[in-house]
């Protein structure tokens, strides 16, 4: 397993034969040298394992093909990474403040979290809503919870992120509707939707329709902006959660990169133009503990996308070609024995996701296995980050990690695991056939489990959780959601379907169930939804009596 | 007398209710638990409580783990509970895991929960605690 570090003339130098010997004869420690995702790493890499490449061959420079340095001539030399926190949580009166507040302390872009309810079409006063409401994001039942949300912010000057996936042409929709009720023009607008249903299928399950259908709406959404909202990202193609539900970072690579594929084949189905869209596709990984597979991931991800748009694809955008992707700290690495070293582990997750080039970055709070994070807690998940930035020195050079024999070789050994991938996905019926069958979900279950294994028998440890205990823990000032919120927010919305005129509401979505049905795109009738001040759930029950509900298959 | 044999007190409905579709922790544990000779049914995603009692009755099941990460415990275990109960279903033995806050804990124990499972929970920890359970019939 160890690699020959060869000579020029291909023979195994006097030092390199010495250091294997002192090696071989040198006890090692009985817990094996894997990755987080279980891939084996050998002692020493040289010479011999990076992939051999010109000395001055394009590939080498960030903003040239195949970008594996970095999408930009200058990255974090010429503008650092956008600093976008997470958040969302009760009315969206409280989620304003949070925004506020996080924009006080120098964040760089919002993002925001829905609750439960919304993120599954659900509305507030739903019943299967009961005891859900404002819990886990913010509550957004219509037009008016948008206009509370972003109350005070210039959406001309700051970039908004919305994680939404099944309603996201309705909340799409709600934004852009209220954007233009306040008179900003919505060529100004920054931002993305994540819009990426594919990876419900895989991992989140936050589904409604079935997934043909439910591709087809977020072809809707790229389609519609591509026109109207040209600096707005679309969709956010994620790996992060195809990574939380247990995936190896190969696997979050491989599916996260077909999903990709996928949305390009339909586009271009639809007669769209590569180059008219694959600009504003976006990405959104996950940065988990072990740094220099975490940066060969992203390195590889560059290298394949472009590599794909334009030999495949045929693009001839270099806007097309480049992988440009948010980053967050994983969730799944957080635990809730001494928390405080949540900070530790998160400061050297977003290391490695700024090490391997991303564009914006999601730092975790330390308290987030207990509740969602105080305001202590993202003040310093947020410092985190200007630490990284303004004290470690890393964002002085362009991809520092380039020409490391050891993440040169994890950069190319990711690149063809994902490959393979590709082409078992190929086999196992394309995209939609892989996900009915339940192939990627097992192979995601697979290694959860697999890793669950290595934990149990301490293979794995989890400081402070398998090893290295403490005692009695000091508890946290923990955020606490008021049973009022629901019932604040269940009022909210009786009023507005109070104000509103119901036989306007009947229209729009009887429109809205007419477009879906001849397949056109839905964005028009849904804009006019909003304005009507239909619901979430009103105008995704319109839907579903189009497109139909999805279960899908348990193992 | 008690049922012999290695099938006794081995029947586990594990559910997820409510909303929230995180299923990484459950699907492990179902693994586990079966690895660990229970026999395990897992009906899926966005079990309402009625829904989760009618499938430990019709399973016959020994134990009900349920899997809470939305922070709506609170609202759904209560429930669940006074289901079972107006069932005649006491004597199902309730594991609750997910998010948890240590605050509530002593409260859904005295609510009749067998026992919380945070996060780091080995496997074996789970499949001990059941196996060291004998029952409704112990003694």
């Amino acid at each position: 397993m160890i690699q020959a570090a060869n000579t020029a003339d291909g023979r195994e130098s006097e030092a390199f034969l010495r250091w294997k010997r002192e090696w071989e004869s040198s006890a090692e420690s009985d817990r094996p040298a894997t990755t987080v995702s279980l891939e084996p790493i050998a002692p020493l890499y040289t010479s011999g394992d990076a992939p051999s490449q010109g000395k001055d061959s394009a590939e080498s420079f960030p903003g040239q093909f195949p970008y594996k340095r970095g999408i930009h001539a200058s990255m974090y030399r010429g503008r650092l990474w956008t600093m976008r926190q997470f958040a969302g949580f009760g009315t969206p009166a409280q989620t304003n403040q949070r925004f506020r507040f996080l924009l006080e302390r120098k964040q760089t872009g919002l993002s925001t979290a829905f609750d439960l309810p919304t993120l599954m079409g659900l509305d507030s006063d739903d019943p299967r809503s009961l005891g859900e409401v404002g819990r886990l994001g913010v509550a957004v039942d219509t037009i008016e919870d948008m206009a509370t949300l972003f109350d005070g912010i210039d959406l001309e000057k700051v970039s908004v992120s919305m994680t939404i996936n099944a309603p996201a042409m309705v909340i799409m929709a709600f934004f852009l509707a209220n954007a233009q009720e306040k008179g900003v023009d919505p060529a100004q607008l920054r931002g993305t939707i994540q819009n990426d249903i594919l990876k419900e299928f895989h991992a989140q399950n936050e589904y409604v329709f079935p997934p043909e259908p439910s591709v087809k709406l977020v072809t809707d959404v790229i389609e519609y902006c591509c026109e109207a909202v040209p600096q707005w990202n679309p969709v956010s193609i994620s790996g992060y959660h195809i990574r939380e539900a247990g995936s190896t970072a190969a696997q979050e690579l491989a599916f996260t990169l077909a999903d990709g594929f996928h949305y390009i084949d339909e586009c271009l189905k639809r007669g769209l133009e590569i180059d008219q869209f694959a600009p504003r596709l976006s990405f959104f990984f996950n940065a988990h503990n072990d740094l220099f597979e975490e940066v060969a991931k992203y390195r590889a991800a560059r290298v394949i996308w472009a590599e794909t748009l334009r030999n495949q694809y045929k693009a001839t955008q270099e806007a097309s070609w480049k992988l440009r992707f948010h980053a967050q700290t994983a969730g799944c690495s957080l635990q809730d024995r001494l928390p405080e070293l949540n900070l530790v582990r998160v400061g050297y997750q977003a290391l490695a996701a700024v090490l391997g080039g991303c564009q914006s970055l999601h730092t975790n709070s330390m308290d987030e296995t207990l509740a969602l994070p105080s305001e202590h807690a993202v003040t310093l998940a947020l410092r985190t980050q200007q630490v990284l930035a303004f004290e470690t020195g890393v964002t002085n050079t362009i991809d520092p990690l380039g020409g490391s024999y050891f993440v040169e070789s994890l950069t190319q050994s990711m690149r063809n695991q994902a490959l393979d991938y590709f082409d078992r996905i190929e086999k196992a019926g394309g995209m939609i056939a892989a996900i009915e069958s339940g192939y990627l979900r097992n192979e995601i279950a697979s290694s959860a489990f697999a890793y669950q294994r290595e934990v149990d028998a301490r293979r794995k440890i989890i400081v402070g959780v398998n090893a290295f205990e403490e005692g009695e823990a000091k508890p946290l000032e923990l955020l606490k959601i008021e049973e009022s919120v629901e019932t604040e927010q269940c009022e909210r919305l009786k009023r507005v379907k109070k104000l509103r005129s119901n036989e306007e509401t009947r229209r729009v979505l009887d429109q809205v169930r007419k477009v879906a049905s001849a397949g056109e795109n839905l964005m028009p009738a849904l804009l006019e939804a909003a304005r009507a001040r239909a619901t979430v759930g009103e105008i995704m029950n319109a839907l579903a009596d189009v497109l139909g509900r999805y279960r899908s298959c348990m193992q | 007398m008690t049922k012999l044999g290695d099938t006794a007190n081995k029947r586990v409905v594990l559910a997820k209710v409510g909303l929230d579709g995180h299923d990484r922790g459950i699907q492990i544990v179902a693994r586990g638990l079966r690895d660990g000779g229970f026999q395990v049914i897992y009906p899926g995603l966005w079990q309402t409580p009625e829904a989760v009692v009618r499938t430990v009755m019709d399973e016959d099941a020994d134990w009900l783990g349920l899997s809470l990460l939305s922070g709506a415990h609170m609202t759904l275990v209560p429930r669940i509970l006074g289901l079972l109960k107006e069932a005649g279903l006491e004597q199902v033995r309730i594991l609750v895991g997910g998010i948890i806050p240590e605050d509530d804990i002593p409260a859904l124990l005295a609510m009749g929960v067998s026992r919380v499972f945070g996060p780091g929970t080995p496997l074996s920890e789970i499949v001990d605690h059941m196996n060291q359970d004998l029952g409704p019939n112990r003694g």
